[in-house]
């Protein structure tokens, strides 16, 4: 008998025997028989006229089996990518949405658009006649920055796109926040950049599709975060293949950080082809590929205005943005910098009027969508900078402005004026421990010891929260979700007392087999290690929507709650017959079925075994089995959040900014398994930090390519860039989930960049510096430190 | 071309053709999918093994320098022989959560190996200096450290038995 | 990678008659830059001829007044070796800040030279310390070796053997990593030499340079204060998405500076 292990313990994962030992299953590891290998033609330029395809040199290169491009895409009618979600300006006029063909048509739109697709038998064959493909291209001018998008005369990407403006989007009462500014004591204004960002999960995207004509099926490996998804939108949209002829397996996946979770053309266009040539058909990306085709994260330009009376209380908060969408709509992209943007502005404080306008912009860069945060670490960045600003400009410490507003512990529910109602959450508990935790009080020593060392030393504050556990399927559908977004699980006991969880969530490094086991562990009393967690595979999972959003263990976890506990009730009944009682007698505890005030027990294994195996059994009256299955839709968000604490060096000499402690306090509601959301926390702050201080995707105006194109370039944090972390739990309960929980995906990326920018400013606040964009490289803070220094020119 | 070497131990001898690079001979042809290849401009170290003992990037490795050498991969790494058991590195890895995703886990561990088998007691500062050429995107790297400083004294700790 | 032919010559001798008979072909040492550019199809030679079978090339030697390092030799051996830093401790250290732990088992100094990428580690070192670049058929002075954006003086058929390091005085570098790809945003190589300071610029533009105003002041005054206020002058220098010309020309007078620093450590 081995041990149950339930919530709040840290027994070590499950997953890691095979990481460790090499012998994890990723997509690009799978072999299948008579497999060939596909490679993607991409678009060398920004925007350019397709005006034809010669694949006479291709098509006669050793080795290859097919050369595909969107006339053929065309000719098969097939679908669009589709977008799953639809949003509305403030008259209620849908967004434009475009067709996003899966190889382009009439016209690349970015660099690294699909627009052929070779087949040969080997990789270096499909890539030595891609290299013979004659694209004939009329190349156009690009443009790659909301600002200039949006100008007048500016490059057009799609003729019924006027202004390359998708959706003119608001939200907020707009006539109180007006009157509200109005009346301000002071209003503080901030204009800023959220920067670009690439994912970069590890692991480059993979595909390998193949097609039994024998019995007519697909099968679809994926690097995907939601494999059921891909299933559904490529299956029935796009390639209109029954949802019982595909199966989707998405295996061990490397890392997604919401770079996985779209369905990709890629995907579609090898399912297609191997049907076509009727063999298996393999793409691995490269990494450089993987810059120029995974969906990008952020880039956004805004204006804010807070408004503020004499004490310092917020009266208004006013927020302009213009995000990129790049290309074309992928599948969650409209829905992140509004849905998941505007209705965040509240942050965790008491402002009564909010309005937020966004234009969400086509450009010719790769399509924007969601990157770990989404929509939220911009809505933060945007908030607790400015509540920096303001208390600056009105001479409050900055902790204390925040106290002065923060939502206090007992005003929950707290129903803010941009959609959310908040269940829980102790803003000012957090923010007091993290005080503690980071040592604020003894700062002043380590400032003076940085400046004897010529060094300036800075501390920044992030007092946030999020919303996730995506998603109330109700209130998203009301948002412009194009589906519900709930979760389901079936919890198989086997007949000898194990047990199989089939789950729609994704495992990809969050430690799914772990946490879940622990969760089924704690309710049924079954030994850990008899627990096994099965995901990623439509054949074997019934339906699940993936992981995103810190939505696995919020939805997910729930409905394995609810399946365990319809386990618990099936088993009563067993129970009550076998123990000869009444079933309203029957009590289950610590893996025993008893009735109440005897010793008359049966063991779960017990249970398990007569009903699989039954002799005498009350047929008549309950089916043999016991296995249930339970969908979950939460009632509304969950609300983490918390505080951080960023404490940073700069060294005026060079301009290099060095982070030097973190902290953060965090509420993420119950606690399945502390290591795994200490974990998560260090990986989400990181990310953070990443946006912070290193990475930016750029492009250049005009011909529409990206400078930032390989790790070479693009800034990834490395270890030697890092100090030790101190992160915590300040919890309370969510008061909507089964478990309290309320997810910690991503609430590190949400705190960190303002913690960390705050804390730059801080340090060089003495200079004058009020706002330093993203990421604060050594030339950007030197730039500005040169002009900071410059004599005030006399008039 | 034909190359002789000991991979893991056992002696080993493959036509290649010389333009193979070693991470692919070892995925495509000898079926360990341990070693990864994360990017294409060995930046990422998902991929690193040692030959003849020193860690290197598989990816950035021609077969014919296999020619005569000796290759360990994480496939090869292993506690006490005949024990089935963690060589300690990856025990410190299990211990400390110090790998969430897995993919840059390979890479990391052998470095980690290299590192400290070359240094006792390394402190914060080495290790991650010493990870600089292997990338995370999981774990922000702090239960990596711990685990390679524990995975170290560990090893140490076991020599010294 | 598109198939090529490939060679292991047994001798110099050998090498550089394949690489004077055999069209379209390239030498490879290390790899470390040449591999990543076959992987992207950036390169397509139709042979390669590898030295790395090639003992002598690879192995640190004292001369007494000059340390000979052998073409093969990785910098991780330079970087450990005893000798170098024991003589010329800037060297290595030098070589233990190239790459990462990986590159530095494969990567060697031959190859680097050879290569003479902008923003590599060995050029500084080499022009910085007035080094000789011996190869099959001549020796050549580091200030004649160096031609701008990977060009060098090395003609065709032409392989480095080894260089040869003079032993000075007192010698530093500072690099400012660019903190992606690891190379020089900057790197500053000063040398105190019996005939004079010598000053060494990498990363900072199309190619390592000296600069002579800094060689004047440290030969005045062997101290960072005396180039503290030496600016350079940014035309001509890097612009790119990492730091722009101003910024570097910046740099190259702080990491000089700290290179002085850790000369006199």
């Amino acid at each position: 008998m081995g041990n149950v292990i339930g919530i709040g313990a840290a027994p070590k994962r499950k997953e890691d025997q095979r990481f460790l030992t090499g012998r994890g299953n990723y997509v690009s590891d799978i072999k299948r028989p008579g497999m060939t290998a596909g490679v993607f033609v991409r678009s060398p330029h920004g925007h350019a006229v397709i005006r034809g395809i010669d694949k006479t040199a291709a098509l006669a290169a050793p080795g290859v089996i097919a050369v595909l491009s969107g006339e053929d895409v065309a000719a098969d009618g097939l679908g669009s990518l589709p977008c799953g979600w639809g949003i509305s300006d403030a008259q209620g006029v849908p967004m434009k949405e475009p067709p996003f063909p899966m190889l382009a048509q009439g016209k690349a739109r970015f660099v690294g658009d699909m627009v052929a697709f070779v087949v040969a038998e080997t990789a270096e064959q499909a890539n030595s006649a891609a290299e013979l493909l004659n694209v004939d291209y009329e190349v156009l001018p690009s443009v790659v920055g909301v600002l200039e998008a949006v100008r007048p005369g500016a490059p057009q990407l799609f003729d019924d796109v006027p202004n390359n403006i998708c959706c003119d989007w608001e939200l907020g009462d707009k006539a109180a926040v007006e009157t509200a500014f109005r009346k301000a004591a002071h209003v503080a204004r901030l204009s800023l950049v959220n920067n670009r960002l690439i994912g970069n999960p590890m692991e480059p995207r993979a595909a390998i599709a193949e097609y039994e004509p024998g019995t007519d099926r697909h099968t679809l490996w994926s690097t995907s975060q939601f494999p059921h998804v891909v299933r559904f939108l490529m299956g029935a949209l796009v390639l209109n293949i029954p949802q019982h002829k595909l199966r989707v397996v998405a295996p061990d996946v490397g890392g997604g950080f919401g770079v996985k979770q779209f369905h990709y053309g890629e995907e579609a266009v090898i399912t297609w082809a191997a049907r076509r040539v009727m063999r298996p058909v393999k793409w691995v990306a490269s990494r450089s590929e993987g810059y120029v085709s995974d969906r990008h994260g952020r880039d956004h330009v805004t204006e804010a205005e807070l408004a503020l009376d004499e004490h310092g209380k917020f009266l208004a908060f006013r927020v302009k943005t213009l995000a990129n969408m790049g290309g074309y709509l992928s599948t969650f992209g409209p829905n992140i910098p509004t849905n998941l943007y505007g209705p965040l502005l509240g942050g965790v404080y008491t402002t009564p009027a909010i309005y937020c306008n966004v234009k969400v912009v086509f450009t010719n860069t790769v399509p924007v969508d969601a990157y770990r945060g989404a929509g939220r670490p911009e809505a933060t960045f945007v908030l607790e900078r400015i509540v920096d600003v303001a208390a600056t400009e009105m001479g409050i410490d900055r902790v204390e402005l925040r106290r002065r507003n923060m939502i206090p512990k007992e005003a929950y529910p707290y129903q803010t004026p941009v959609l959310v109602q908040y269940d829980s959450g102790d803003p000012i508990g957090c923010l007091d421990g993290a005080l503690v935790a980071a040592d604020v009080k003894n700062f002043g020593v380590r400032k003076a010891a940085s400046a004897r060392k010529g060094k300036f030393r800075g501390l920044g504050y992030s007092t946030y929260v999020e919303a996730c556990g995506l998603a109330p399927s109700r209130f998203a559908g009301r948002l412009g979700a194009r589906g519900g977004l709930y979760e389901s699980a079936t919890v198989r006991v086997h007949p000898t007392g194990q047990v199989t969880v089939m789950i729609g969530t994704h495992n990809h490094g969050q430690g799914h087999e772990t946490t879940f086991a622990q969760i089924v562990s704690d309710k049924l009393g079954v030994a850990f290690e008899n627990i096994d967690i099965v995901f990623g595979d439509t054949d074997r999972v019934q339906f699940g929507m993936g992981t995103y959003g810190s939505r696995s263990l919020v939805v997910g976890g729930a409905a394995l709650s609810k399946a365990t506990d319809k386990v618990i009730v099936k088993g009563k009944k067993i129970a009550a017959h076998l123990l000869e009682a009444s079933e309203m007698d029957i009590q289950f505890e610590a893996g025993k079925f008893s009735v109440a005030g005897t010793d008359r027990t049966k063991t779960f294994e017990e249970i398990a075994g007569a009903a699989y195996v039954p002799h005498d059994y009350p047929l008549e009256v309950l089916e043999p089995g016991l296995e249930e299955q339970a969908y979950y839709d939460p009632v509304n968000f969950t609300y983490p959040g918390g505080c951080h604490i960023a404490e940073v060096e700069v060294d005026p000499e060079t301009g290099t900014v060095t982070l030097v402690n973190y902290t953060a306090v965090d509420d993420v509601g119950t606690v399945i398994n502390p290591m795994i959301v200490e974990g998560q926390l260090h990986g989400g702050i990181v990310q953070g930090v990443g946006q912070a201080l290193y990475e930016n995707a750029v492009y250049d105006e005009g011909s529409g390519q990206l400078l930032s194109g390989s790790l070479m370039d693009y800034c990834m944090p490395r270890a030697d860039h890092l100090p030790m972390m101190t992160v915590a739990t300040h919890s309370t309960l969510c008061t909507h989930t089964p478990m309290g929980v309320k997810g910690c995906g991503e609430v590190g990326t949400i705190g960190s960049p303002a913690a960390v920018i705050n804390a730059v400013v801080d340090a060089l606040s003495h200079l004058g510096v009020t706002h330093v964009d993203m990421p604060a490289t050594p030339n950007r803070i030197w730039r500005l430190l040169q002009n900071a220094s410059l004599p005030v020119a006399a008039e | 071309m034909q190359i002789s070497f000991t991979l893991n131990g056992r002696p080993t001898t493959m036509d290649v053709d010389p333009a193979t690079l070693v991470a692919e001979l070892l995925r495509e042809r000898l079926n360990l999918t341990g070693t990864h290849i994360g990017c294409d401009t060995s930046q990422c170290g998902a991929c690193v093994v040692h030959l003849d003992g020193l860690p290197v990037k598989s990816c950035t490795l021609l077969a014919p320098a296999l020619d005569g050498a000796t290759l360990v991969t994480i496939e090869g790494l292993q506690g006490a022989p005949g024990s089935n058991r963690l060589h300690p590195m990856q025990e410190a890895f299990r211990e400390n959560h110090g790998l969430q995703c897995g993919f840059c886990t390979p890479g990391m561990v052998m470095t980690a190996v290299a590192l400290a088998r070359d240094k006792p007691g390394l402190t914060e500062a080495e290790v991650r200096h010493g990870l600089e050429g292997n990338i995370c995107r999981c774990t922000g790297y702090q239960n990596i450290v711990l685990s390679v400083m524990a995975g170290a004294d560990a090893m140490h700790a076991a020599k010294g038995e | 990678m598109k198939s090529f032919a490939y060679h292991q010559p047994g001798g110099i001798p050998e090498a550089a008659k394949l690489l004077s008979s055999v069209a379209e072909s390239k030498l490879v040492a290390g790899g470390m830059t040449l591999i990543p550019t076959l992987k992207q199809r950036l390169a397509q030679p139709e042979a390669l001829i590898d030295l790395s079978s090639l003992a002598d090339l690879r192995g640190i030697s004292d001369d007494g007044a000059t340390i000979t390092i052998g073409a093969m030799t990785p910098h991780a051996q330079v970087a450990a070796s005893e000798l170098v830093r024991g003589k010329i401790p800037a060297l290595a250290a030098l070589a233990s800040m190239i790459g990462d732990p990986a590159v530095r088992n494969r990567g060697t100094i031959g190859g680097s030279v050879a290569n003479n990428d902008p923003a590599a580690d060995y050029p500084a070192g080499t022009l910085g310390l007035g080094a000789t670049i011996v190869t099959n058929a001549r020796e050549i002075a580091a200030d004649a070796f160096f031609l701008g954006l990977f060009e060098t003086a090395l003609e065709a058929g032409e392989i480095i053997t080894g260089i040869r390091f003079p032993v000075p005085l007192k010698a530093g570098y500072a690099k400012f990593k660019a903190p992606a790809s690891r190379y020089a945003l900057v790197g500053v190589f000063v040398a105190q030499l019996p005939a004079g300071v010598r000053v060494a610029v990498t990363g900072a533009g199309a190619g390592v340079f000296r600069v002579p105003p800094m060689e004047a002041a440290l030969s005045n005054n062997f101290d960072a204060s005396a180039i503290a206020a030496i600016k350079i002058d940014a035309d001509g220098l890097t612009s790119d998405i990492h730091a722009e010309a101003d910024y570097r020309a910046h740099l190259v007078t702080v990491m000089a500076k700290r290179a002085v620093g850790a000369a006199l450590g």
